[in-house]
């Protein structure tokens, strides 16, 4: 009777109370059964992988032993469509890049063609005020879906339509400076393509009141709700030199304990008129990215706030014909204005040979632009340096080792974004 | 501030650079493929450069130039705060386009080097995982070259000589079934 096998249940029950003889032998036969590693696909069609990234598991049990994260299932060829689309007609289609905050990216992309035609400083100030207002609400919308979006999955419902009432006071805003809901396409190249409407400040001010009533309400649902802590605390940990390898940006950089903002950092706009912080958390984990997330939109809400008292009057978009469109009135009156009109459409705005690359702090992170002109109306190569890509990829190392059910969590708190992630 | 980082790589790697100089503020510097990596080491550990940052990494396609293609890195400093953007200029020909891979540097270099292969068919050497990331394994050319057409269409169709999506799933399984039976 001296088995090895013996000696191992032995030592392994030292301490426990004893089984009954049968129930041993049981426990024994249930020790020495083979245990076998399964492959499963998690995605692309999964309610929690946001309808497009497909995670092949190597699982032992419920534990995670090895992971391939398979983006690309989004891929619309953005940079092959931009090489063949006049500047402002690209647009339409950054919007489409993070459709959850198209502003953002709209005023990304105005900025890095701008700073190729070397007209950074001549944007008009209203227009950059409008362009701070609208992003940051854009950024809050951003969040809030971030937010909820997660908590949903991890099953708090209510959580969830309290949130997406907020953004759809955001997204109502947004729907009355740009006449569209989601899409805004509202930046040009040298400005934005209009005012904003009469009685845009009073309003805003009572939709973000609202906002704030409903992003609160949300944090108390959760924040003191032991299954929301258990799920996000030390969960998905990215320690801060990884996030930095992977260059990892944003709210998951921050939520690593980096205090890396480029508004802050390397400020454009107007940003330096007013006073923020940049808030950042050392859990490394989905905690850490939640609270940060929850911070920033406060802060978003105190740029709003003082960019609205402090918004100039004057024009909208830069007051030159090579860059801005002519008015609709001069358009339909005038033989200048309708040439003028037609060279804008057919050949766009001519951009000088040369390459920048320009960068702006979107939601997820550095959303960078990185173009190339020949010189045409039509960039030659139009990079978009998009933050989720990045993200995406620390996604593997941050469930290893977890359990099945971590990934919920710790993908939600990525926000991947599909349409950014995949172009 | 950008400059201090072209002169103080000029002095400490000055057999890489090919050219260096700044357009709209943005300071670039194009080096030599073979001496890439030791100028890529030296921009992210030396004390004065510290690039801990692999910002992002692309593709430009000078279609019908000589060399064709080239090669961008983005760096980006926390500690400093600054930029610089690294090139390296490449030909086309299948056994000239390549550069060798980023991966021991930056972790981030794994999936952009992957994307950039994708869609430019350049070649990352030494890379661990180079497969297609955004298209599907069975898509024929790289579709960000300028000689792809803009409306090129391909059904996703199996071909019997190309390795499958699935294989990705097939190697994972077996690579498990060899730790089951040697274990």
């Amino acid at each position: 009777m001296s088995t090895p096998n013996l000696d191992v249940r032995s030592a392994r029950q030292a301490g426990e109370l004893p089984l009954s003889p049968s129930l041993q032998a049981f426990a024994d036969e249930a020790e020495r059964l083979p245990t076998e590693e399964l492959i499963v696909n998690m995605g692309p069609s999964h309610p929690a992988m946001h309808g497009t990234v497909r995670i092949v598991l190597r699982i032992d049990g419920e534990t995670i032993r090895d992971a391939d994260v398979q983006v690309g299932y989004l891929h619309r060829g953005f940079e092959k469509e931009a090489e063949n689309t006049t500047y402002n007609q690209i647009f339409p289609y950054v919007d489409r890049l993070n459709y959850v905050s198209p502003m953002l990216n709209n005023v990304g992309f105005a900025m890095a063609v701008e700073k190729l035609l070397g007209i950074t400083e001549q944007v008009p100030e209203r227009a950059e005020y409008i362009r701070v207002i609208v992003g940051e609400i854009a950024r809050v919308a951003d969040h809030i879906t971030c937010i909820v979006a997660s908590l949903a999955e991890l099953g708090g419902l209510s959580a969830f339509f309290y949130g997406i009432r907020a953004r759809e006071h955001l997204w109502e805003l947004l729907e009355d400076v740009s006449g569209a809901r989601l899409t805004h396409s509202y930046c040009r190249v040298g400005g934005v393509a209009w005012d904003l409407t009469a009685d845009f400040i009073p309003k805003c001010k009572s939709k973000l009141r609202k906002v704030r009533g409903l992003v609160g309400d949300v944090r108390k649902l959760v924040e003191r709700n032991r299954i929301f802590l258990d799920r996000m605390e030390g969960v998905g940990v990215l320690p801060a030199a990884d996030a930095i390898a992977y260059g990892v940006t944003g709210p998951c950089l921050r939520g690593s304990g980096i205090a890396y903002d480029v508004r802050k950092d390397k400020t454009y706009s107007v940003y330096d008129h007013f006073d923020f912080d940049v808030p950042i958390a050392d859990g490394c984990d989905n905690l850490a990215r939640y609270l940060v997330r929850v911070e920033e939109i406060d802060q978003s809400f105190r740029i709003v706030e003082q960019a609205l008292v402090q918004i100039p009057p004057g024009p909208v978009i830069i007051d030159d014909p090579r860059y801005a469109m002519p008015s609709k009135r001069e358009v339909y009156n005038s033989i200048e204005g309708m040439i003028a009109h037609f060279k804008h459409i057919m050949d766009g705005v001519k951009v000088p040979a040369g390459e920048a690359y320009s960068f702006t702090e979107a939601g997820n992170g550095e959303l960078g632009f990185y173009i190339v002109s020949d010189g045409t109306g039509r960039p030659f190569k139009c990079r978009v340096r998009p933050p989720s890509f990045y993200t995406t990829a620390a996604l593997r190392q941050m469930i290893l080792g977890a359990n099945i059910a971590d990934i919920v969590p710790t993908f939600g708190s990525l926000n991947m974004i599909g349409g950014e992630c995949d172009r | 501030m950008a400059q201090r980082v072209l002169d103080r790589l000029q002095a400490l790697r000055p057999e890489a650079i090919v050219e260096s100089g700044s357009h709209v503020g943005d300071e670039i510097v194009v080096v030599h493929r073979e001496h890439l990596l030791a100028a890529l080491a030296t921009l992210r550990d030396d004390p004065e450069l510290t690039f801990e940052m692999l910002t992002d990494l692309t593709v430009v396609d000078y279609y019908r130039q000589t060399p064709r293609f080239e090669v961008v890195y983005q760096l980006y400093s926390l500690t400093h705060r600054h930029r610089v953007r690294v090139k390296v200029r490449i030909d086309e020909a299948q056994e000239e386009c390549w550069v060798p891979t980023a991966t021991a540097l930056w972790k981030a270099a794994n999936w952009a080097e992957r994307e950039a292969w994708d869609l430019y068919g350049v070649r990352f050497v030494g890379h661990p995982d180079l497969r297609r990331i955004l298209m599907y394994e069975e898509f024929v050319g790289h579709p960000l070259r300028k000689d792809y057409p803009q409306n090129g269409r391909q059904p996703l169709v199996r071909r019997p000589d190309a390795p499958t999506t699935d294989d990705q799933t097939t190697r994972l399984l077996e690579a498990s079934h060899d730790r089951r039976t040697s274990g």
